[in-house]
């Protein structure tokens, strides 16, 4: 029962969550920046004044363009519900395995990027063309990282590498550990499309990766857009939380009072990890494009070398 | 006031002439015709500078068969001009490499010449003559992104036609002239004064620039003379507004490679600069200020504060630059050779960052601005434009104090607008505009109302080279390579 509270609760806490950690952030780069910011709501506001516009699809565009933004809401969705976020206890435990989340979110960046394809434009091959390129480096490295954390325990599932975690702190301040944090939180600032690699606010078009992938949606279709991608972003700030930062999450045998525990935690850790982010940018400029695989082949080395490492250190 | 040399030849002698012209170290400034009673007048302007020449070349044409021979050959400029010349009033360049349209799109009918006399109202679309032949570049994997005319920003209209493979730029097109206004059609008939309000609105951040080189041309053209004190606060204004635009683009160049910090921190620069123009002048863009035979200043800025703020921009740029990300975007982007600059003719701090010192204030003075210096870079790539209109900056600062130093405290008008001296004259008004050097020619009639204006903004000149330089380089650096150039839309389109 405390599983399912805490699933919920889970996806919930996203749902709602995501624009706000994606306005907080704004907010924290705008100040940063000396400009006043237009609220940690604006997102929502955003996403409210979108929903309410009538729904257009360009001419020649199929069921591919239409499905695309449901498919990467709801994987986005799925990945919420079975990631130990606010609790390890998921009732769907078998699905929070490594290699299934990974695959999910793929998922989620394919149909997008068909979806771009779809309208024939050249700004959506474009950005599908990016987006896809930078896929094909991250999810190895993804991967990779993962899986040095999950040698410790003999396992690939999420649950079980966080609950190890959980019960021995110790563990976390490892070599592997560090290594594995670092190619993680590189890939999630490229999956995410933050700066140096893509940039968010940006209104040129040939320069944007995901923006270039999206431009032909409008209304309800795009809000989805929005609203998925910010949970992504909040999923995977939330997994890197609970990996290297696992303090507060409920475990097999907790009560309810733990779960409430669990997701104050998981607010407070992603809201300081998202305006750590933010302040980052503020120091960043976007990298040239064709510099993007090279900080991505840098964090895979990381990556490889945490696995490296697992087996030696163990 | 310099003297102009105004030789009346006839076509065959023309191509001899510009060429010895080119060769003393002319250059173009201004091609314009000019419909007189009874035939076609296409008159060529050249100018060199140090010291300061300016020579003009007269042709007259048959009316009923208006051939010209072409000088693109000579001069690349002269190209451009002679199409935009056929385009407008109908003079055809015999022997023109690319004989096709430039200023008029193609739906407008053929032989529709809209700045001739008899032109009428616009006449319905018709008759094209086909579809904008973009070259189409062919090959495996090569395909074509087509950006504008309408942009996701506010940014005037524009269609850029890439042909790119992978991500690399083969060959970029920019067809432009989306914006013709017959702004230079409006002129004729008015009174000078009545132009200056038009001269000041050819291209909204270049009011100053513009206002100035028409009321030049226009005191030459009227024998006046205007007041020493009244030209050095004309050279504060033009200077001033090169300060707010260059601080300006400074932050934008910032943000295209989303270093956005500093494109905050030169909007509150920018800001600050566009207060002390509102002081100066009771208008935040500089118009008004300058006035026919003489300038108004409300107040005189403070040098100390422009140092100030020359300062704080000097910190902006330095911040840039050692920013490793930023200065690898801009290092090696878009180079501008120093042989394309020159041999497009291009101007301004494009030019400059390209090694060749082309400046106006030095080489068409119109008051002394003292121990001035031309910036000029060497690379020609992204960078050196930065680093170009960094620079400026701290030298128009200077240049500002040298000219308040000897300006009397309080606003000062300049004498009142001269009269006519009777029979019909031209004037020629050059000015390094904040973008490059700005030629405006003006003719009155002898009841002295404006007969013809030609304006020739430094964008016209400059836009080839945009595509010169871009090419090899990569499609996600064209925004911040756009911006490096920020050529005039409006200015380029009259």
């Amino acid at each position: 029962m405390t599983g399912l509270i805490g699933a919920v609760s889970q996806v919930v806490l996203v749902a709602v969550g995501s624009p706000l950690l994606a306005g907080l952030m704004r907010q924290v780069r705008a100040r940063l920046e000396g400009r006043a910011g237009a609220g940690v709501a604006q997102p929502w506001r955003d996403l409210r004044k979108l929903a309410r516009k009538e729904p257009i699809t360009p001419h020649g565009t199929g069921w591919v363009f239409r499905l695309a933004p449901l498919v990467l809401a709801g994987t986005v969705l799925v990945v919420a519900a079975v990631v130990p976020l606010v609790t390890t206890l998921s009732p769907m435990d078998g699905v929070a395995d490594l290699f299934a989340v990974t695959a999910l979110l793929a998922l989620g960046s394919v149909a997008l990027a068909l979806g771009g394809l779809d309208t024939g434009t050249a700004f959506g091959g474009m950005g599908a063309s990016r987006e896809v390129t930078v896929m094909a480096l991250v999810e190895p490295t993804i991967l990779l990282s993962v899986f040095a954390l999950s040698v410790r325990v003999g396992s690939t599932n999420l649950g079980a590498i966080v609950t190890s975690a959980v019960h021995d702190p110790l563990e976390v301040i490892s070599p592997v550990s560090l290594l594995a944090a670092v190619a993680l939180a590189v890939v999630t600032i490229a999956e995410t499309g933050r700066i140096p690699v893509d940039n968010p606010s940006t209104h040129l078009e040939l320069t944007m990766i995901h923006e270039a992938m999206i431009l032909e949606y409008s209304g309800p279709d795009l809000a989805l857009i929005e609203w998925a991608s910010a949970m992504r972003l909040s999923v995977l700030l939330g997994l890197l939380a609970s990996l290297f930062a696992p303090w507060g999450i409920a475990t097999a045998g907790a009560g309810l009072a733990a779960v409430v525990l669990g997701m104050a935690a998981l607010v407070i850790k992603v809201a300081a990890l998202g305006v750590l982010l933010a302040a980052g940018e503020v120091f960043m400029a976007k990298l040239r494009l064709f510099r993007i695989p090279e900080l991505l082949a840098g964090s895979f080395m990381l990556a490889l070398l945490a696995v490296a490492a697992s087996f030696f250190l163990a | 006031m310099t003297d102009r040399l105004i030789a009346h030849v006839t076509p065959d002698e023309l191509a001899g002439r510009a060429g010895r012209l080119f060769a003393d170290g002319y250059r173009l400034a201004l091609v314009a015709a000019h419909e007189d009673p009874g035939a076609l007048r296409v008159v060529y302007l050249f100018t060199a500078g140090a010291p300061d020449r300016r020579t003009e070349l007269h042709v007259r044409l048959d009316p009923n068969e208006p051939v010209i021979p072409s000088l693109a050959a000579l001069s690349f400029p002269a190209g451009r001009f002679e199409r935009e010349m056929r385009d407008l009033y109908g003079v055809v360049p015999a022997g023109h490499p690319l004989p096709r349209r430039l200023v008029r799109h193609h739906h407008w009918p053929r032989g529709w010449y809209p700045m001739r006399a008899d032109a009428g109202p616009p006449p319905a679309f018709g008759d094209p003559e086909g579809p904008y032949p973009f070259v189409t570049v062919e090959g495996p994997g090569v395909y074509e992104i087509p950006v504008g005319p309408v942009h996701a920003g506010l940014i005037e209209p524009g269609h850029f036609r890439f042909s790119v493979v992978g991500e690399t730029i083969l060959k970029l097109k920019a067809r432009l002239w989306f914006v013709h206004k017959g702004i230079e059609k409006l002129f004729i008939g008015r009174d000078p004064g009545e132009g200056l309000p038009l001269a000041e609105r050819v291209s909204g951040d270049t009011s100053v620039g513009h206002a100035l080189a028409y009321c030049l041309a226009v005191e030459e053209a009227t024998g006046c003379v205007v007041a020493a004190e009244a030209q050095r606060m004309r050279a504060v204004l033009l200077e001033l507004e090169r300060l707010y635009n260059h601080v300006t683009d400074l932050g934008a160049l910032c943000n295209d490679v989303a270093h956005g910090i500093l494109n905050a921190q030169s909007g509150r620069v920018r800001e600050q600069l566009l207060r002390i123009n509102a002081e100066v002048t009771g208008h935040r863009l500089l118009r008004g200020g300058v006035t026919l035979g003489g300038a108004v200043l409300r107040a005189r800025p403070d040098p100390g504060r422009l140092r100030a703020i020359a300062a704080d921009v000097a910190e902006i740029a330095e911040l840039a630059l050692g920013h490793t990300v930023v200065a690898d975007r801009f290092a090696g982007t878009a180079v501008l050779t120093p042989g394309a600059a020159r041999d497009l003719g291009a101007l301004g701090y494009v030019a400059r960052a390209s090694g060749v010192a082309v400046d106006a204030r030095r080489d068409h003075p119109f008051t002394d601005l003292g121990p001035f210096t031309v910036v000029a870079g060497e690379t020609g790539d992204v960078m050196a434009r930065f680093q170009v209109r960094a620079r400026e900056i701290a030298a128009s600062v200077e240049v500002i104090a040298y000219l308040l130093d000897g300006l009397p405290p309080g606003g000062v008008c300049g004498r009142p607008p001269c009269t006519t001296p009777g029979g019909a004259t031209s004037g020629v008004g050059i000015v390094e505009g904040w973008r490059g050097t700005i030629a405006h020619r003006v003719e009155l009639a002898p009841d002295g109302t404006l007969t013809r204006v030609k304006i020739a903004d430094p964008s016209f000149f400059n836009w080839p080279a945009l595509p010169v330089a871009l090419s090899g380089a990569i499609v996600p650096d064209f925004p911040l390579v756009n911006k490096s150039f920020n050529l005039s839309y409006a200015g380029n389109d009259l």
